[in-house]
């Protein structure tokens, strides 16, 4: 496909409907003919899988909240009407249950992707940006979600979580009295969470939406990060990206039903199928898999206002990613040195998860401390600092031409000089 | 025609535009208040904001625990050698210093809202290392008086605004 491409109304219906609202010009120049980097690797399948995943939590949440109760006294027993009596409601919230789980992994992928290849820098800060918010929104409604069959874990997970907001001072208890609509979790509570746990997955879908708008802005990064530089470099996205997503898609709902029929529990505790008990804590409380990194980095502060800053300040510090590593060679393909550091990043990133749901004591505790000081290190140190010295390896002068491109390694760090290839657009 | 001078003279226009500009925001945020503030507890939430509990049946070392505003309270008598102790633990260096005899209104009752004050769970009774409570959660010990002795927990277990009816009866809130 070249990008001389117009897209040409073919019939008469077509001709009338392109002049008054041109809807098929816009599927055909976003969907169809759309120019994409034609490198892209199965990392790059994410963002159709996780689109997905969001439609699937839809289509599921909207199915269940026709039989589940939002009040205490009966959530907790309409969960159980849905897995016992509602035709296919084992079925359903199962795959809402887990797809929340999928969800979280994809996106995970995803996230570590674009660090590998330095997609959040120039010119894609907003699409990053606005990744992140959507990982926010994500955290935010993932919780709530939980919160909803009114179990143990959900109780006590509601308890814990929302206590955090008492840490800001002064205005801490009254925020969070406002929250919770009582001074403990209670039926306002979960009425209130459910509202929000309803709307959010539309706001995520409006954010999604201006995600995807701003990619098509710049075009796709690419693992060699080199940008595209004329239509030798690109292939149209249908048929040759619709039909590799999909194909990535079917594999990651193979993974997707193994949890579904086989091991729908597993990611789940077993205490929240204990209704919830106000007057009785469980021995441990153990959030969701897919928050215990930001959980690890909480308990691991001995100080509690530190300790929320600190795990607050873990997904905050993302949307400055742009600003800290200022290298202009974006993939970690030709950057020997943070090839290591991001390797190091994503081993504490899962030891961080396998810290969260152990007690914060002796050894579990002092590596917390080791990996929290990691994660921020990565981001406000050593970024930073490769930047500055990092000495990038030969690099081909474009993904269409292997030949290598000299005058970019003569000048030593990143940031000096402005190679031609970080400047070129398509 | 005069009005028409009046309409160009700056100061009035600019007026104007502060007086409009100022109308429609206190209307605005006469219309986000309810909105906001139906978040906040509502007047049967609010209602049940005091109850009274029974302590004639509580044993010497024994407690009670009754629900306040959906949160547990503890109603402990204590032994002479627990009031001792606490007394003599005054003199400790304490997280959050606090007096024994500050914490209750008859050195015999203690009367707290057994929930953590690190993250909002209920502490387990008799255990931890001082003889008072201890939190399953995140490791938080309190002695015998219901103060923060080791671990992530910042202050003391909160004292409830409680007062004695009668020999038998404790009004809560």
């Amino acid at each position: 496909m070249n990008h001389d491409y117009q897209y040409t109304p073919k019939n008469g219906f077509s001709k009338w409907l392109d002049k008054r609202l041109p809807l098929m010009r816009f599927a055909d120049e976003n969907l169809l003919s759309f120019p994409t980097p034609k490198n892209l690797n199965y990392f790059y399948t994410f963002g159709f899988i996780l689109t997905m995943c969001l439609v699937t939590q839809i289509i599921t949440g909207i199915v269940l909240a026709m039989h589940y109760v939002p009040n205490t006294s009966l959530a907790f027993d309409s969960i159980e009407h849905i897995m016992r009596d509602v035709n296919y409601g084992w079925l359903i919230r199962y795959t809402h249950s887990n797809g929340a789980s999928m969800f979280f992994l994809a996106v995970f992928i995803h996230m570590f992707r674009g660090l590998y290849y330095g997609s959040y820098k120039e010119p894609r800060e907003i699409i990053w940006i606005l990744g992140v918010v959507i990982f926010l929104l994500m955290i935010i409604t993932g919780f709530m979600g939980y919160v909803l069959p009114w179990g143990q874990m959900s109780f006590w997970g509601a308890t814990v979580i929302t206590n955090l907001v008492a840490t800001i001072p002064v205005v801490g208890e009254p925020v969070l009295t406002l929250l919770l609509g009582g001074y403990s979790v209670d039926n306002p509570t979960l009425n209130r969470f459910f509202s929000l746990h309803y709307l959010l997955p539309f706001v995520i879908f409006g954010v999604v939406i201006l995600h995807i708008w701003a990619l098509h802005v710049t075009g796709n990064n690419n693992p060699t990060g080199i940008e595209v530089k004329d239509s030798k470099d690109t292939i149209s996205f249908h048929p040759y990206y619709t039909v590799k997503d999909l194909f990535a898609y079917v594999v990651f709902l193979i993974m997707f039903c193994y949890f579904i029929f086989y091991n729908p529990n597993i990611l789940g505790h077993p205490d929240n199928y204990i209704e919830a008990d106000p007057m009785l804590t469980p021995a441990h409380i153990v959030p969701e898999w897919y928050l215990l990194p930001f959980y690890a980095i909480l308990r691991a502060v001995p100080d509690k206002l530190m300790g929320v800053l600190l795990m607050f300040g873990s997904i905050i510090v993302l949307f400055f990613l742009p600003w800290l590593d200022t290298m202009k060679v974006k993939s970690a393909r030709y950057r020997p040195l943070y090839k290591i550091f991001f390797l190091l990043f994503v081993i504490f990133c899962l030891l961080l998860g396998y810290l969260g749901a152990k007690p914060p004591e002796g050894i579990y505790l002092f590596l917390s401390r080791v990996s929290t000081i990691y994660y921020f290190a990565f981001f406000l140190v050593i970024m930073p600092i490769l930047s500055r010295i990092e000495k990038p390896s030969p690099m081909p002068i474009g993904i269409s031409n292997p030949a290598i491109n000299n005058e970019v390694f003569d000048s030593g760090g990143g940031t000096t000089g402005t190679p031609s290839y970080a400047m070129d657009s398509k | 025609m005069t009005d028409t001078n009046d309409n160009n003279d700056p100061s009035r226009r600019d007026f104007l535009y502060i007086t409009t500009a100022v109308f429609g925001a206190t209307g605005a945020a006469s219309v986000a208040w309810p909105l906001i503030d139906q978040l906040n507890p509502s007047a049967s939430v609010s209602a049940l904001s005091s109850i009274e509990a029974d302590i004639s049946s509580i044993p010497e070392g024994g407690s009670l625990k009754v629900a306040w505003r959906g949160k547990p309270i503890f109603i402990r008598r204590r032994t002479k050698e627990e009031i001792e102790m606490a007394e003599k633990e005054d003199s400790v260096d304490l997280p959050h210093p606090e007096k024994d005899l500050d914490r209750v209104k008859n050195k015999e009752w203690l009367v707290v809202v057994g929930v953590c004050t690190h993250l909002g769970c209920i502490p387990i009774a008799d255990s931890g290392d001082f003889g008072g409570w201890f939190c399953p959660c995140h490791g938080s010990h309190y002695d015998i008086s219901g103060r923060i002795r080791k671990g992530p927990a910042p202050t003391n277990l909160e004292i409830p605004p409680y007062e004695f009816v009668n020999e038998n009866i404790i009004k809560i809130g």
